[in-house]
């Protein structure tokens, strides 16, 4: 808007109109990363499952970005969209015997277990409604980069250190089982 | 009544986002359960470390938890990086030695 001083309030009718924004936001998202999910939990063909899941993990880095965790959705996207799932892509193109035959799967004990996670669906949304939670209003912030960095230098430090230390000891694990080819037996 | 639950539905608070992990982890829990295939197991339990990750954040934005609850998902997602690392490789492994990824055909002892 020019000729609006940066640091103006914004008026009501603004702030509403951001509201129902970040609203249309939520639901859109929501829709995307429970509808991949979904179509990944119920999808007969691998494949397909894991790129339904690189949408569902998408999706939750934009809710992060709703909630106001910007370097946490980018450290997901780089994470899982670019490493975890390519290495799942890997792990299905290494694992199938034929190209295409051997890429449906099967479900086992389809009864129960719908039976079993609709059960926790149901308890778990129940305690969500009705827990009386103690929240505070949030504030608007800009970027938690700076202030992230200071708290992983700071009180932090130790299991920063100690999570560098996991992955190099996960690096080497996956490196040395998945090179040596002992006798079979 | 309705106009309170319709203003409820316009203004995402923590019980949306809480609402929105819960279902994400019982999806997830569908997929560890009734899959045969491994890499399928895997994808499940990414899901649901997921949504643990989307109520650490939340509770990070609406409660008192601040920054440290996304302190917390990072260090999550730094696991499930080397979970899945290590994950694949025995995977892998398997493949080798059984020339299948079912987890029903994955035995070694007789009967």
């Amino acid at each position: 808007m020019p000729g609006k001083p940066a640091n103006d309030k914004p008026t009501y009718d603004e702030a509403n109109r951001l509201m129902e924004l970040s609203a249309i936001l939520f639901y859109a998202f929501t829709v995307l990363t429970v509808g991949s999910a979904a179509y990944m939990v119920f999808s007969k063909n691998i494949v397909h499952a894991a790129f339904a899941l690189i949408f569902s993990l998408s999706g939750v880095a934009a809710l992060y970005v709703l909630l106001y965790a910007d370097f946490v959705a980018a450290t997901q996207i780089l994470v899982y969209v670019g490493g975890i799932l390519i290495l799942i892509l890997f792990g299905i193109m290494l694992t199938t015997l034929d190209f295409t035959e051997n890429l449906k799967t099967v479900t086992v004990n389809m009864l129960p277990a719908s039976l079993l996670s609709g059960a926790v669906a149901v308890l778990l949304l129940y305690v969500f409604f009705a827990a009386e939670w103690t929240t505070i209003v949030p504030a608007d912030r800009d970027g938690t980069m700076y202030d992230l960095g200071m708290m992983l230098m700071n009180e932090y430090l130790l299991p920063f250190q100690i999570a560098g230390v996991l992955l190099l000891v996960a690096i080497i694990g996956a490196l040395l089982m998945s090179t040596r080819h002992k006798n079979e037996p | 009544m309705e106009s309170t639950f319709l203003q409820w539905l316009a203004e995402p608070g923590l019980t949306h986002y809480l609402m929105v992990s819960a279902i994400l982890f019982s999806l997830g829990l569908l997929a560890v359960i009734s899959r045969k295939n491994v890499i399928m197991v895997l994808m499940g339990v990414e899901l649901i470390l997921n949504s643990a990750n989307l109520n650490f954040i939340a509770f990070s934005r609406f409660t008192e938890l601040a920054l440290d609850g996304q302190m917390i998902a990072l260090f999550v997602i730094i696991i499930a990086a080397a979970e899945a690392a290590v994950a694949l490789a025995i995977v892998l492994n398997i493949y080798n030695r059984f020339k299948t990824i079912n987890l029903n055909e994955i035995s070694l002892m007789k009967g």
